[in-house]
């Protein structure tokens, strides 16, 4: 067999991000490499995992998929359209499909505004704005928290009133709010309480599984990728060292460095 | 006994804004009335702080010069906040040479002596408040494009921008709805602080005769008609002194206890 394949059923359909030769380096010079020639498929409906070590490049490639950053070489198309050089005003088709939920809610909600209000920002932008009149946003609002096992109180308050998983549900009602068909999930349970963390990822699971989602899910946590997620990428220094099926990678890991990874899952015996 | 200071300086503050709101009604003399037969008497009940050199009740032209000092800070930190806010959010969002631009021209603004600057302006337009207060208003525009500049920055390094800007929010709605409510507590200990320096630099500016030259009792002219008969009559420089003090030192108390206080929330927030 030849080097990293792709799932079968990727390759037979157009994929929803194609990636090719993507690199991005920082400082002068470009003396930093955080992503150093990255080839990517990603397919409608599909449940990518990232995995890595810290500065292995996990959060700049996700940074760019989502057009929050541009790269230095490479290409990166969505839906068939190159996304990397347009300007942000005709970045809308994009913008209106793709959400993110970040690592820390204490830093991804905005402290000085209610949980209202965060919810529905992503509806207040110019790509969806229209779509949605002041009403139907206030459904939308009701429906999401619940979505996320939130009360609808939830909507007048402030995200320091909950509690670390209540504001990661927070997040990711924000993310779901103007109906995305991609969720990229950046470690989004490692800031959380140990105790918390299977509630959430169940959770983010179900939705993604209810609302037919495509998730790209980025962690260093391989126990939860493999709950998780059907596809896996093994980044390490900013190329990929290994990607295919789930099942393949955990079982029968074809480089050195995936296997040392795989190996270092904690297993609990019973 | 932590916010000591902060309650020192807010019973300082009212008791100046007091001062200014209770003259406009109602001194216990006419502050512009020369009363040739009672020249530079000592405090008695009928004078509390007693007459000046023209025989005017000097409490009633310390109450009446409070109202210069609140307007000439007002107007002073109005424009200094005015002006030097959006400059600072341009250029803590824009980056690149558009910031370079900002924060060089800010750095040469801040290296011109302020005083140079009233004086010049004085000579070109005529020494009046007006002069006064808008010499103290740009030359404290650089201290509150820097400021405005570091929290802005600190702002737009959370990923509640960053979601924002994933949902296609564009920067009108980033600077109104994120930067600006968290920086509100930073410009306001600014402000404050601005506020005790636009105080001190009236009366300096008062003294020296480049502020006010009407009729109208400031502060800063009580203590100059002082000068000419301090070896005389020393207390005719005290009263108007401590009245300065006082303010200067509210406002500042105030903006160093505002700063503890809202500390800790800034810090949650990086």
């Amino acid at each position: 067999m030849s080097a990293p394949t792709l799932p079968p059923d990727a390759a037979a359909s157009t994929p929803l991000y194609r990636v090719r030769g993507l690199t991005r380096t920082f400082g002068r010079a470009g003396r930093v490499k955080a992503l150093d020639g990255v080839d990517l498929d990603v397919s409608a409906g599909q449940r990518l995992g990232i995995v890595g070590e810290s500065g292995s490049g996990k959060s700049t490639l996700i940074r760019l998929m989502a057009a929050l950053d541009r790269p230095t070489t490479g290409s990166i198309s969505f839906e068939g359209q190159e996304i990397t050089r347009l300007p942000e005003p005709r970045l809308g088709f994009l913008r209106a499909s793709v959400q993110l939920v970040f690592q820390d809610p204490r830093s991804s909600l905005d402290p000085r505004m209610t949980v209202g209000s965060i919810v529905t920002e992503p509806l207040r932008s110019r790509h969806l704005r229209g779509a949605l009149g002041p009403v139907q946003a206030g459904v939308r609002l009701r429906e999401v928290l619940d979505a996320v096992d939130l009360p609808p109180d939830a909507a007048g308050r402030y995200p320091h009133e909950f509690s670390g998983g209540q504001r990661q549900r927070i997040a990711i009602a924000r993310a779901l709010a103007p109906g995305p068909r991609v969720l990229i999930a950046d470690e989004p349970v490692s800031a959380l309480d140990v105790s918390v963390r299977a509630q959430v990822l169940n959770l983010l699971a179900g939705l993604v599984a209810a609302n037919d989602l495509t998730l790209i899910f980025v962690s260093h946590d391989l126990a939860v990728v493999r709950h998780l997620c059907d596809t896996v990428v093994v980044l390490r220094a900013g190329r990929i060292d290994e990607q295919g099926p789930a099942e393949q990678v955990f079982g029968e890991p074809r480089s050195e460095y995936t296997r040392a990874l795989v190996s270092a899952i904690p297993r609990i015996r019973v | 006994m932590r916010r000591l200071g902060l309650y020192v300086g807010a019973a300082l503050v009212t008791l100046v804004v007091a001062m200014a709101l209770v003259s406009l009604f109602w001194t216990p003399y006419d502050p512009t009335l020369v009363v040739a037969g009672q020249r530079l008497q000592g405090p008695s009940a009928a004078h509390w702080l007693g007459t000046d050199a023209m025989g005017i009740d000097n409490f009633s032209r310390i109450l009446v010069g409070a109202q210069t000092t609140i307007v000439v800070g007002v107007v002073s930190v109005g424009i200094a906040a005015v002006i030097g806010v959006p400059l600072g959010m341009l250029a803590g969002q824009a980056r690149g040479w558009v910031d370079e631009v900002v924060m060089r021209i800010t750095d040469i603004a801040y290296a011109f002596p302020a005083l140079l600057l009233a004086i010049l302006l004085a000579a070109r337009f005529g020494a009046s408040p007006v002069t006064a207060m808008t010499a103290i208003g740009l030359a404290t525009i650089p201290s509150f494009a820097r400021i405005t500049r570091a929290g802005t920055l600190q702002v737009m390094r959370t990923d509640f921008v960053l979601a924002a800007r994933a949902s296609g929010i564009r920067w009108p709605g980033i600077s109104l709805r994120h930067v600006l409510p968290n920086i509100a507590p930073l410009i306001g200990v600014q402000a404050s602080v601005t506020f005790a320096l636009a105080i001190l630099a009236e009366a300096a500016l008062s003294f020296l005769g480049l502020s006010t030259a009407a009729i109208v009792p400031t502060w800063g002219k009580m203590l100059r008609d002082a000068q000419t008969v301090m070896f005389n009559a020393p207390l005719q420089a005290v009263w108007p002194g401590l009245a300065i003090a006082a303010a200067v030192l509210g406002f500042n108390l105030l903006g160093d206890g505002l700063r503890d206080l809202l500390d800790p929330r800034l810090r949650e927030v990086s």
